[in-house]
């Protein structure tokens, strides 16, 4: 069962191939396409030359050139410099973006199926929260979680993306639920089931894809986030993104250490992309709100 | 009986999240509302905080010291018509070809899509480095044996079409009332006579507002001319780099959405494959394009992690609000002018956010 959020990118068919004669049309798109994606790949193969390459190897002016040998000292000093990070982020992401999800399809089923007076008004106003600068609600953010002695901790953090989650995670399960026909639900309630009987028994079996589309989505904005992390935490409890904008930095930029760092704070996301590519894009599109 | 009760379950299980977001989004704004309309500074546990109008607002546009401000403004005009052009044109290209029944579609597309997987944090690192002036990009002819480039990137301090001061409350007002009023008429003319008058008394009374409570004052005329930053060219490359595979996808979503008679309708009339595109494919893209500009759009008036990383806290040439909000706030400890710049933020994402919203809504609901 597909999403219905969005228009799912299937590959067309490749019919058209033609036999034989190979037309100088096809010929020029090839090109155009694979000199774009050179174009796209040319930060990819800095990142990870230079940051193969030992501190006293990257010169300025020679950048582009192969390192003479693999060397991991980046990689390493880069890693023990992170890990601490790393660890912040994951104990920071992995919770929120379950407790998000969870939330959201709780949110998205009392939505769908439970409209309640005053739901379309509701709802609308609930997702413009995904959309405002949240430099319109930091200082009082701040505020409040420094009142609750949550400031500089990690708890306090994965309040805000937890609470800042749910606009987007309750819209996709929204939109995935109001597909499921009503007369699943009254059978349902023929047979007896209430409230969450209907929830454990029907919609949430059924809603592996969404929570699969929901969590990639919630653990990539929240692992790559940035504003939140600089003004909540304290040096402690930074996630990766505060600690690698400060990593290399000083009196002589080590860019090898920061290309090192900047793999390592892409790794995660990039392979969640590569291995459920699918999965994300309709996390992407559904972003565009288009019910 | 069971059903009602099953009913108040779901109201009470909807609950937790309607408050918490009553509190965090509409609770906090009407806060920093309030804290912008006062005089309120410093950390200290029980600040003295003086109400004092629109003040704050009043000193963003007119006094020298905020002249960085009004750069900021001018900056986030370049910067969003930039890169919404540079991302439209080249997501729309990417799926045109993407879509032309291609082999290794697959391998492609994830090249094109991966930089939206990573962080803006990444993106600024990496292109801080690219962007290097005797470094990166400009050194990549020697590679082939030519000379290097000596472009200074987003420390070039060029300014193009530059203006001296004018009163940027007016702009910006003008600018909200236009919005409003184009709202207000199109509500008008589909028939929805109640939220069109709404606005219309909203935009009236803002100009009303501003006409009573804003004296007309100009801003100093020493202080530096205003213009195009140069410097925030490079912004938008390494922005479009990792956005435009977003308007890809929604563009490939959209030419797959195109039934394959359509096309084969216009070939039997006798276009040509350019032909069909300029009046087949690209006309019923329209509202796609329309989300993008909406979804781009908000996206680059809030800006804040990729230029804060790249190019730092003192880069007057491709400041934005984002940053100038984050240092006034949390480093000069002046949360009232921070609070009033995070209020003119939201009022720009609003004016295209909220119509937007409305829309898909209504036309959802009928």
């Amino acid at each position: 069962m597909d999403a219905p959020v969005i228009v799912p990118i299937a590959s067309r068919p490749t019919t058209a191939r033609t036999v034989g004669r190979i037309k100088p049309q096809r010929v020029i798109l090839y090109i155009l396409l694979i000199a774009l994606a050179g174009v796209f790949l040319i930060p990819i193969y800095l990142v990870i030359t230079t940051s193969l390459k030992s501190p006293q190897e990257v010169d300025l002016a020679r950048i582009w050139v192969l390192p003479q040998s693999l060397r991991l000292d980046s990689f390493v000093f880069a890693f023990s410099t992170l890990s601490p990070n790393l660890i912040n982020s994951l104990l920071l992401t992995v919770p929120a973006t379950l407790i998000s999800a969870l939330l959201g399809s709780l949110n998205g089923y009392v939505l769908s199926k439970w409209r309640f007076p005053g739901a379309n008004i509701v709802f609308p106003l609930m997702l413009f929260g995904m959309f405002i600068p949240y430099q319109s609600i930091l200082i009082p953010l701040f505020q409040l979680l420094r009142s609750l002695n949550l400031y500089g901790s990690l708890w306090g953090l994965m309040l805000a993306h937890i609470v800042y989650g749910l606009p987007i995670t309750t819209l996709i399960f929204r939109n995935y639920y109001a597909e499921v026909p009503n007369e699943m639900i009254e059978a349902g309630q023929i047979d007896g089931a209430g409230f969450f009987g209907i929830y454990t028994q029907i919609l949430f079996p059924l809603s592996l894809p969404s929570f699969v589309v929901v969590i990639i989505w919630q653990f990539t904005q929240i692992w790559n986030e940035y504003l939140f992390a600089v003004t909540l935490t304290n040096k402690a409890s930074q996630p990766i993104t505060v600690a690698l904008s400060q990593l290399g930095g000083g009196q002589a930029i080590d860019f090898s250490l920061q290309m090192a760092g900047s793999f390592l704070t892409a790794l995660p996301t990039v392979l969640v992309y590569i291995l459920l590519g699918r999965y994300f894009i309709r996390g992407l599109l559904a972003g565009s709100v288009k019910g | 009986m069971r059903l009602t009760r099953d009913r108040l379950t779901a109201i009470l299980m909807i609950m937790p999240s309607l408050i918490l977001l009553a509190i965090f989004v509409y609770g906090f704004i009407a806060q920093t509302a309030y804290s912008s309309l006062t005089d309120w500074k410093g950390m200290s546990e029980n600040p003295i905080i003086n109400f004092i109008g629109l003040k704050n607002f009043q000193d963003l546009f007119t006094t020298i010291l905020n002249y960085r401000f009004r750069v900021d403004l001018i900056n986030t005009v370049f910067f969003t018509i930039f890169f919404l052009i540079a991302c439209l044109g080249l997501g729309l290209l990417l799926a045109i070809l993407i879509d032309q029944k291609i082999r290794g579609e697959a391998f492609f597309r994830t090249i094109f899509l991966f930089p939206m997987a990573l962080s803006f944090v990444v993106t600024g690192t990496v292109w801080r480095w690219l962007f290097a002036p005797s470094s990166g990009l400009n050194t990549l002819p020697s590679v082939i044996g030519l000379p290097a480039l000596s472009t200074p990137w987003f420390t070039d301090k060029t300014k193009l079409f530059t203006f001296a001061g004018i009163d940027f409350s007016k702009i910006l007002g003008g600018l909200i009332v236009l919005g409003l009023v184009i709202f207000a008429i199109i509500l008008w003319r589909r028939g929805r006579r109640a939220p069109a008058i709404i606005a219309g008394i909203i935009s009236l009374g803002i100009i009303g507002g501003v006409l009573v409570t804003v004296p007309i004052a100009s801003t100093a005329f020493n202080e530096p001319r205003y213009g195009l930053n140069v410097a925030i060219i490079a912004i938008v490359i390494a922005a479009t780099w990792q956005m435009s595979g977003y308007t890809m996808a929604i563009y490939l979503a959209g030419l797959r959405g195109i039934p394959e008679e359509l096309r084969e309708a216009a070939r039997v009339d006798g276009c040509n494959e350019f032909q069909i595109y300029r009046f087949v494919v690209l006309p019923l893209l329209q509202p796609i394009t329309l989300s993008a500009i909406i979804i781009l759009g908000h996206i680059s008036l809030k800006i804040f992690d990729l230029v804060y990383v790249m190019a730092g806290d003192a880069n007057l040439q491709v400041d934005v609000p984002g940053i100038n909000m984050y240092l006034t706030s949390f480093r000069g400890n002046n949360f009232s002018l921070g609070s009033a710049i995070a209020m003119i933020m939201l009022i720009l994402v609003a004016v295209i956010i909220v119509p937007y919203l409305t829309n898909t809504f209504r036309a959802e609901n009928t």
